[in-house]
């Protein structure tokens, strides 16, 4: 291969690198004094979920604690260790991984970063597990939420039989479907649940054409309704509904507007809340290290409402739901949270 | 059974589509790994015309147009600069990547997926179409021996007055062209673009063309074959017979035996990659 052609792949690449690496955007606030760094997930900032969740947060606390705010989005495959390490480096009070990729990566960096806190979300961690001071791993008891959702499932299926979709089979996703599992059996022992897994690879919570094949399989064989915890993957859910005319429950943040005619709730995970508490902890100095999961107790989780799928939330149902919630509460009920 | 079998053809779709392409491009003696990218670029831009337009046929016809501009793109640096052509498969992935998801944010402000094209377009009988067409292509036309003379002997062609160059443009026009009917398929059955939403599919019908042999046919039953055990796996799975991670592995391991059991008497076109 000749010099130019050498330099042409070179060149080509590493144009593809800082097309899928974009640069930070700093918010700095005029006089902040104390000043947060977030890195997004894979998914990036408008990914309609987790990210744009933590984002709102942030967003949140730059307007009312008057914080200064610097965010990166990297993408898939880069370095997102350095992307940390960057924003510790300059000056930021406090850091956020938004995401379970995160998990090693804070470890890491916050050896180095005595100073500075750092919050790891949906953070890989088993409960009470020993983490430097400067380290805040926020967990979320999805089981709870999809518990709910189990039970709402059940009070809305007419055919005693409802699905799940998950995206990788990974222990995470678990959560979500031990718990849905838990809550239809909870409210209706005799109903059947469907419980699929897109795949094993990252792809799995980005194949919405794989997503609507495993929807169709369920809704044709009778489900006729499906809570999906797969990322973009769940779009093909929503897609397949529609073309059954049935119903799905979305994930994480509150889905009615990707499909209002086919959504019936949402099992929403309030990462804006836990992002705008932690911030405004830091800030007033009352920053603390640990393991933190937060369930319904903590308004962590809830199932979304809204003017759309009113109709969906009749009295009855309603009073059903609270006295699960309660019983969760009050740890009368102890959902499992793997199979 | 029947909608076991529906479900086959419809997950084989863009395999079948993007693996033709692969066949179309490799046998002209030009290695193509940017099967995926190809069809991620047709893709958004399928959404983004059809969006425009309120048309998904038209969407459609601007995503073939697209696929095969990109393939010419990528066909321009390997034949210019020689690049390898495997690093420049990977760069024009990436790259897909990155444009399609810049491009997602630009438009409909989201890094998630496009708004929802309310449009409808039934795309099967154009794909039934296109694989009869290349069916024909590769085998029986006059293409079929200068597509085989470029990516076997391109001397042979120069000694025609030929050109390989314009024989192996041609052929990865017609390779983007098939990708950008599979790029359309997913976004049609969807009704939007969602990020990366070829999954991989563009890797695995890579993998059917070598497992093929480069002939048409059983690279064509390899990618049946494959989307065949996805769907199995999802019936395995809702059998719960046994873990879900055995069922996973199945349209893998699947490829490995038939490729495993297969008589190896096909090989690489001679001049590929050259």
């Amino acid at each position: 291969m000749s010099a130019a052609a050498k330099s042409a792949a070179v060149l080509l690449v590493l144009f593809a690198i800082t097309l899928v690496w974009r640069m930070p955007s700093s918010n700095e606030g005029a006089q902040a004094e104390f000043s947060v760094g977030l890195v997004f997930d894979v998914g990036g900032l408008g990914d309609k979920s987790f990210n744009d969740s933590a984002y709102l947060g942030l967003m949140r606390a730059k307007k009312e604690l008057q914080i200064g705010t610097t965010t990166i989005e990297p993408g898939d495959g880069s370095d997102r260790a350095a992307a940390l390490r960057m924003l510790a480096a300059s000056g930021a009070g406090m850091v956020i991984g938004v995401g379970f990729i995160f998990t090693d990566d804070v470890l890491q960096v916050a050896g180095d970063y005595p100073k500075v806190a750092f919050v790891c979300l949906d953070m890989a961690v088993r409960d009470g597990q020993a983490l430097p001071a400067n380290v805040l791993g926020l967990k979320f008891k999805e089981e709870q939420g999809s518990f709910l959702a189990g039970v709402f499932a059940a009070l809305v299926s007419q055919t005693k039989h409802v699905g799940f979709v998950g995206g990788m089979d990974i222990p995470l996703i678990h959560k979500f479907s031990a718990g849905y599992r838990a809550g239809v059996m909870a409210q209706c022992a005799d109903c059947r649940v469907d419980v699929l897994f897109a795949g094993a690879t990252p792809h799995a919570f980005k194949d919405p054409g794989k997503g609507r094949e495993m929807a169709l399989s369920q809704y044709q064989s009778g489900a006729d309704i499906i809570f999906h915890a797969a990322g973009s993957t769940g779009l093909g859910v929503f897609q397949a509904a529609r073309e059954q005319k049935r119903l799905a429950i979305g994930v994480d943040a509150d889905q009615t507007s990707e499909a209002p005619e086919v959504v019936a709730t949402s099992m929403v995970k309030r990462i804006d809340t836990a992002v705008f508490d932690a911030i405004a902890r830091a800030k007033s100095r009352a920053f603390k290290g640990g393991v933190v999961s937060l369930g319904l107790k903590e308004d962590g989780l809830e199932l979304a409402r809204n003017a759309t799928n009113a109709k969906f939330f009749t009295e009855e149902r309603v009073a059903v739901l609270d006295a699960y919630r309660r019983k969760i509460v009050d740890g009368a009920i102890e959902v499992p949270s793997h199979d | 059974m029947k909608a076991f079998l529906l479900a086959t053809l419809r997950m084989s779709v863009p395999y079948l589509l993007a693996a033709s392409a692969g066949v179309v491009s490799e046998r002209s003696g030009v290695i193509n790994f940017a099967l995926e990218g190809f069809m991620l670029v047709a893709a958004f831009v399928t959404a983004l015309v059809a969006l425009a337009t309120d048309n998904l046929w038209l969407g459609a016809l601007a995503g073939v147009l697209g696929g095969a501009l990109y393939a010419l793109g990528y066909y321009g640096l390997a034949a210019r600069f020689r690049a390898n052509q495997v690093l420049l498969g990977i760069a024009f992935n990436m790259a897909a990547i990155g444009i399609t998801r810049f491009a997602l944010k630009l438009s409909y402000d989201s890094a998630s997926n496009s708004p929802r094209v309310a449009a409808e377009a039934t795309l099967w009988p154009l794909v039934v179409l296109a694989l009869a067409a290349v069916a024909w292509l590769v085998s029986r036309s006059r293409f079929a021996v200068r597509l085989t003379a470029a990516g076997d002997h391109p001397p042979a062609l120069l000694a025609q007055g030929l050109s390989p160059t314009r024989v192996r443009a041609t052929a990865l026009m017609l390779g983007g062209a098939l990708c950008g009917l599979a790029g359309a398929t997913l976004v049609t059955s969807q009704h939007q673009f969602t990020d990366s939403m070829t999954a991989g599919r563009g890797y695995i019908a890579v993998a059917a063309v070598v497992f093929g042999g480069w002939r048409l046919v059983p690279v064509l039953l390899v990618c049946v074959l494959f989307a065949a055990a996805e769907v199995l796996d999802f019936e395995l799975q809702a059998a719960n017979v046994f873990a879900p991670q055995i069922a996973q592995m199945l349209p893998y391991v699947v490829c490995l035996l038939a490729l495993g059991l297969r008589r190896t008497t096909h090989r690489a076109p001679l001049a590929l990659g050259e």
